[in-house]
């Protein structure tokens, strides 16, 4: 790692010399907008916020980007569409933020897009996993690094089709993530399991459930598969209602981001055993430069990493490289920077493809299990998410531009 | 020249009868007044003269015209003027736009959204107060007056709708007892020389002796007597219903104008 | 096919039960403390979040003593002393001073706490979601007709009925008890019969927050505490409350009962209607029943007399307007582009606020769903966009009438209530419209909102926004002033100062009240509409709780006995919290402790406060 910054730090001077002889090392930092629910998604974000600032220190110590450092301005979204894109709004014009990342539910991801189209500045999508991001609300200036529900969804649907089940439950968070999820098990389900069916769906509002009646409703229709999309305070209601009441006994659950630490932790010993589910085995992991990674996180601030950290840390290194590429701070280039453009992360490479600007990143699909007093995954395998992207007849279809 | 013709008045609540068959009638210029003891029925039959409270049964005429279902509002518009036992004013307007509220809901005008309210009616009001004796306090704001004046300009608000019947609440309770002696005195005159029925309540009598024309003595919701003051304070029934306050009917000590 | 099978119905019940026994047991206590304070208090649901926080975080540590399986309910008893500890603090330091304030501003200080609340539990007990323990012995489910059902929700079933036996023992037997239902009956005769009231209403404090610890604390085995908990929780308590009819015990029970059975059964019919169905019943209940179940009403103190009076017109009030008109249109010359922003949306706030004037400081009627109308206008514009492809200079009018529409429709039924339950429907008919914003989500969008509501290409910059903005908000403000002055808003005033002389000179105080919600209505449509092509988007929180309170504290800000108050409280709260917020992660905390600081010490608000000021020194 030293020695590939070393010769960045050549190519940079290089850069600097003959490129722009009026940049001096002192001058005013890049400004990068932040923005996210911190208050919230406290659980989640923030993890996530300490990835990205000990990528920032880590960069920052080795002297930034086109020999200015980075600077992070950092704000609450409120997790709301209009809070969110107000805070953009000052971000960009009062800040004066080269580009913007972050934001938690997908809902104010899709509202941030539309900002981003709109006045015509980048938007790296972090979290939000809604299809809708880079697909029928995609436009050139948004970008998106996790992957996707259609690519999540197509991982968990490949280990759906050995276990037989037909009769599918869908339960789901009322909101945009929840629905474009649910949609994506929909389509992805019957394509792949020949004679599945959807027999019951419930959607509970975000943060709201009615754990009782809804694992009651969903008993009364015998499914034989359980498609789950909760995740936070409801996914413990759920799991703590659907344990005792035998809901999960004999069934096939397929579960997004439950392999999570910020979902799985909560959750104690309550860990349903078995569930299929996306998430983040970190302790496993045992690639080097992951293994460096989890060692900063730990020495720095004393916590195991979550997913969230691992995600604030790449987006960081990934607009770092995409900054030096484009050699100055200007929209288009980095946008130029970013399509189709390979990066070298601490889980390996991933690419943003051009057409819809979703990265190739993948996650990590397992099962659930109990690891003495808390949960963990087992038979993991880490998916490239190259192959579960939507095809680009599929991404033409509906992207508007 | 029968003004307000009430008959046949019936009230309970509950099980307990507080009106029953109440029969009278005030003439234009009159002035009646309605006593007893506490509780014998006087503010039941007082709020269904004026509108706040619904009669089981009976009738109530002003000038020939059945108003014993019709809302506060719309006895208003048939002619009553009526007073509170705790004055109402509108406390946020001084004086004189107490008095020009009244004029523009007289009017009907009390919708209109442009012209301001405070340039309406403004000389009519000024003279109704001045008829109070109140025009000095005209732009002196309502929740500034001693209680006494507000009285005062809470009849002159009742004057303002040109009632024919005026309903007075036990108008004087709260005041200095030169205060009422000469609030009564601009009521009695007023009545007079415009020709309005006054309908009192009272507790204090040298009021109630000192100014009505008749008395009502009401008792357990029924009228036991009815007539002029004298013959009322020789009444041996009402004596008996003021048993144990004997002094309550004795002729006010001094002269007093007539 | 769902309804055939006798075995999931009585699940389904048994389901219903537990969640109404929860329920009241969270919402008896707001009741007792209504009755005797006749305060509406909004920090009940963050007492009830503190219990669960508490519990969460004590009863596993007294667990790892190992005493047995008694600890853990000695572990929710104490969690709910701790939070009684908590409601006598708060009475001693902020109920105490705000008796005889009107309801409006005891709903707003009681909201500061619930602000305070949450930013002080993410510092006490950190950010993540605390799952507490199963209740001993309690984990294994029970078999019922076949299906098996947690046996902790059939312990909460039972305590219900335990929570009202022993509160009806208490309030039956004992001087306390006495002094209590005295005191919901009467609240001065208590005061005359030489009882010292400090200690009653500390006490009746300690017993509500008591209650609202013990309602969070049984709720850790089936739900892990979490931040979201406070205002999820108070929504309901407040339903069930003005349902079964405020200080009602019995009511609040019956009241809980018939929501429980509502969400459980509800949720089978149509599954995305939870949040609508227990706000509908409600506005049914409360239109058939002004009082709720048990409730009376309120003699009404006279708490409604504060508000705009008669003031004597400034000399030189047009070369002032004529000033701050000039000013307006000559910031875009000195001003960058974020400072134009900003103004935009103060511009906005302020006329928002104002329009709540209207209703608050001229006719006396508490709206606390302000929000709605706001909404309504937002929402209008942006649907007309979507979905009927409008311009901007369409979509606002449309979005104004849809709101002056909705004011419509939400005043004819609120218009014939008073007091605390016309705040209380008002805050429903907001939070139905919420609802609907949020679930309905094939029309609205849902959660997600609309996007893509952008101003015309002539209004598009940040210049000619702030211009058009400014320009419809002038004519706006100075229209409602004239309305303020003329005829009808002095017949509004009439019957805020006293409904029965109003009555008794001929006003038809419903109609005016009426047309005053639609007016009112229609000014903030037309400030949420220009809010929604501000942004670019809607959501339902323009809808929401906070949205209604902003608007409040802007105008007690600025003070509610001035016209121009909320004008200057807009400004002043939306530049401190763009100036404010991205310094602190304690916002919310320094807004509720702004908002407990401004009903304490400056009832009279900002502009209130300088003109006493002014007016002493001449």
């Amino acid at each position: 790692m030293v020695k590939i910054s070393a010769i960045r730090w050549l190519a940079l001077g290089a850069v600097l010399a003959l490129g722009a002889p009026a940049v001096h090392a002192q001058q005013a930092p890049i400004k990068i907008g932040e923005l996210n629910s911190y208050a919230r998604q406290a659980a989640f974000t923030v993890p996530y916020r300490n990835g990205w600032q000990l990528a920032l220190d880590e960069i920052n110590a080795k002297g930034g980007v086109l020999g200015r450092k980075i600077e992070i301005v950092s704000r609450e979204d409120g997790a709301t569409t209009g809070d969110a894109t107000r805070v953009a709004d000052e971000l960009v014009t009062r800040e004066g933020a080269i580009l913007l990342f972050g934001s938690f539910l997908s809902n104010v991801g899709v509202a941030m897009a539309d900002y981003a189209n709109q006045k015509k500045i980048v938007y790296i999508a972090a979290e939000p996993l809604t299809d809708a991001i880079t697909m029928a609300q995609g436009n050139r200036y948004t970008f998106r690094i996790r992957p996707n529900n259609t690519m999540q969804v197509g991982m968990l649907v490949d280990q759906a089709k050995a276990s037989g089940a037909k009769r599918w439950a869908i339960v789901a968070p009322n909101y945009e993530y929840g629905q474009s999820a649910a949609q994506a098990f929909k389509r992805l389900i019957q394509e792949r399991v020949p004679g599945a069916q959807i027999v019951v769906e419930q959607y509970p509002a975000l943060g709201k459930i009615e754990a009782g009646a809804t694992v009651s409703a969903i008993e009364q229709a015998k499914p034989d598969g359980i498609f789950n999309v909760l995740f936070g305070p409801d996914l413990t209601q759920f799991v703590r209602e659907g344990n005792t009441r035998g809901l999960f006994e004999g069934a096939t659950v397929l579960s997004l981001l439950t392999g999570e630490p910020e979902w799985l932790l909560p959750l104690k010993d309550e860990v349903p055993e078995g569930w299929t589910v996306t998430g983040y085995p970190w302790d496993q992991i045992t690639e080097p430069k992951h293994k460096a990674f989890v060692d900063a996180y730990r020495a720095k601030y004393n916590d195991t990493p979550r997913l969230g950290s691992l995600l604030g840390y790449m987006v960081v290194y990934m607009i770092r490289d995409a900054v030096e590429r484009a050699g100055s701070t200007d929209t288009e280039a980095i946008i130029k920077a970013l399509e189709d453009a390979k990066f070298d992360t601490v889980i390996g490479p991933v690419t943003m493809r051009g057409i819809d600007n979703q990265s190739s990143m993948g996650a990590w699909v397992g099962k659930l299990v109990l690891k003495g007093a808390a949960g963990g995954m087992a038979d993991w395998a880490y998916k490239d998410g190259t192959s579960f992207m939507p095809t680009e007849a599929e991404v033409k279809a509906v992207r508007k531009d | 020249m029968t003004l307000l013709s009430v008959s046949g008045l019936q009230k309970s609540f509950g099980g307990v009868v507080a009106a029953r068959d109440v029969e009278f009638t005030v003439a234009r210029g009159e002035m009646l007044a309605v006593i007893g003891p506490n509780g014998a029925g006087k503010s039941t039959v007082f709020n269904m003269v004026g509108g706040q409270l619904r009669p089981d049964r009976g009738r109530v005429l002003l000038d020939g015209h059945d108003i014993t279902h019709a809302s506060p509002q719309k006895r208003f518009r048939r002619g009553v003027g009526r007073t509170f036992q705790v004055a109402q004013t509108f406390l946020s307007m001084s004086a004189a736009e107490n008095i020009q509220m009244a004029l523009i809901s007289c009017r009907r005008q009390s919708g209109g959204l442009w012209s301001p309210a405070r340039e309406r009616h403004r000389e009519k009001a000024v003279q109704l107060l001045a008829r109070v004796g109140m025009a000095e306090a005209a732009d002196v704001p309502c929740s500034a007056l001693a209680y006494g004046d507000v009285k005062r300009v809470e009849l002159a608000i009742a004057l303002a709708g040109e009632p024919k019947l005026l309903l007075m609440d036990e108008p004087t309770a709260g005041m200095a007892p030169r205060e009422r002696t000469e609030l009564m005195d601009l009521t009695a005159s007023i009545a007079d020389t415009q020709g309005i029925g006054v309908l009192f309540t009272e507790h204090d009598m040298d009021v109630v002796f000192g100014h009505a024309a008749r008395v009502l003595v009401l008792l357990r919701g029924r009228i036991i007597a009815a007539g002029a003051p004298d013959e009322i304070r020789r009444n041996e029934e009402v004596k008996r219903a003021y048993l144990g306050d004997e002094h309550a009917l004795e002729r006010p000590k001094g002269a007093r104008p007539a | 096919m769902l309804a055939l099978d006798p075995s999931f119905l009585a699940v389904q019940a048994l389901s219903g039960l537990s969640s109404a026994s929860s329920l009241f047991i969270a919402a008896c206590g707001l009741t007792i403390v209504f009755g005797v304070t006749r305060i509406v208090n909004f920090a009940h649901g963050s007492l009830y979040m503190i219990g669960a926080y508490t519990a969460a975080t004590l009863i596993p540590r007294l667990l790892d003593l190992s005493f047995g399986p008694m600890t853990f309910w000695a572990g929710i008893l104490a969690s709910a002393l701790i939070v009684g500890l908590i409601g006598v603090i708060i009475e001693v330091l902020l109920l105490r001073r705000i008796y005889g304030a009107p309801e409006l501003f005891q709903l707003l200080a009681t909201f500061g706490v619930v602000l305070v609340v949450q930013d002080l539990v993410v510092q006490v007990f950190g950010p993540e979601d605390i799952l507490g323990p199963r209740a001993p012995g309690l984990r294994a489910p029970v078999e019922i007709l076949g299906r098996r059902f947690p046996s902790y929700e059939l312990v909460l079933i039972a305590a219900g009925p335990v929570v009202l036996g022993l509160v009806w023992l208490l309030l039956r037997r004992t001087r306390f008890g006495v002094l209590v239902r005295a005191a919901t009956q009467d609240r001065d005769m208590v005061a005359s019969l030489g009882v010292n009231q400090a200690m009653l209403f500390t006490g009746t404090l300690f017993l509500g927050a008591f209650l609202a610890g013990l309602g969070g604390a049984l709720q850790i085995p089936r739900v892990s505490a979490h931040t979201g908990m406070d205002l999820s929780i108070i929504a309901e308590a407040f339903v069930v409350t003005v349902v079964g009819g405020m200080g009602s015990v019995p009511g609040a029970f019956l009241a809980a009962l018939i929501i429980g059975q509502l969400q459980a059964f509800g949720i089978l019919i149509v599954p995305k209607s939870t949040l609508v169905v227990v706000f509908l019943l409600m506005a049914v209940v409360l239109a058939i029943r002004p009082y709720g179940f048990f409730g009376r009403a309120e003699v009404v103190g006279g708490s409604h007399a504060v508000g705009i009076a008669s003031r004597k017109p400034l000399p030189g009030r047009f070369a002032m307007l004529l000033a701050v008109v000039a000013g307006l249109a000559c910031l875009p010359l000195v001003a960058d582009a974020y400072l134009l922003k900003v103004a935009t949306e103060i511009l906005i706030f302020a006329l928002f606020a104002f329009s709540l004037q209207l209703l608050i400081g001229v006719g006396g009627v508490v709206s606390f769903g302000h929000a709605a109308f706001f909404g309504l206008g937002a929402y209008g514009a942006a649907l007309a966009v979507k979905w009927f492809g409008l311009s901007m200079e369409a979509a606002l009018p449309a979005g104004l009438a849809l709101a002056a529409l909705g004011a419509g429709l939400i005043g004819a039924f609120v218009v014939r209530l008073s007091g605390i339950y016309l705040a209380m429907m008002t805050l429903a008919a907001a939070q139905i419209l919420f609802a609907v914003a949020f679930q309905w989500v094939e029309v609205t969008g849902g959660d997600n909102g609309i996007v893509g509501v952008w101003p015309a290409g002539w209004a598009g910059g940040p210049v000619p926004y702030y211009l058009l903005t400014a320009a419809l908000t002038v004519v706006a403000v100075l229209l409602l002033r004239r309305i303020i002055d003329a005829p009808f808003g002095y017949a509004l005033r009439a019957a805020r100062d006293s409904e029965a002389r109003a009555e008794a000179i001929g006003l038809t105080i419903r109609r005016h009240r009426w047309l005053a919600f639609m007016i009112a209505g229609a000014a903030a449509g037309l400030a949420g509409g220009l809010y929604a092509f501000s942004r670019g988007s809607v959501d339902p929180s323009l809808l929401g709780i906070s949205t209604s309170v902003d608007a409040l504290t802007m105008l007690l800000l600025g003070g509610i006995q001035t016209v121009m108050g909320p004008l200057a409280g807009a400004a002043v709260l939306h530049a401190l919290r763009d100036w404010v917020m991205p310094l602190t992660s304690l916002w919310r905390l320094m807004l509720g402790l702004s908002i407990i600081a401004m009903v304490l010490i400056f009832p009279r608000g900002l502009v209130g406060t300088v003109r006493d000021w002014w007016e002493a020194r001449e």
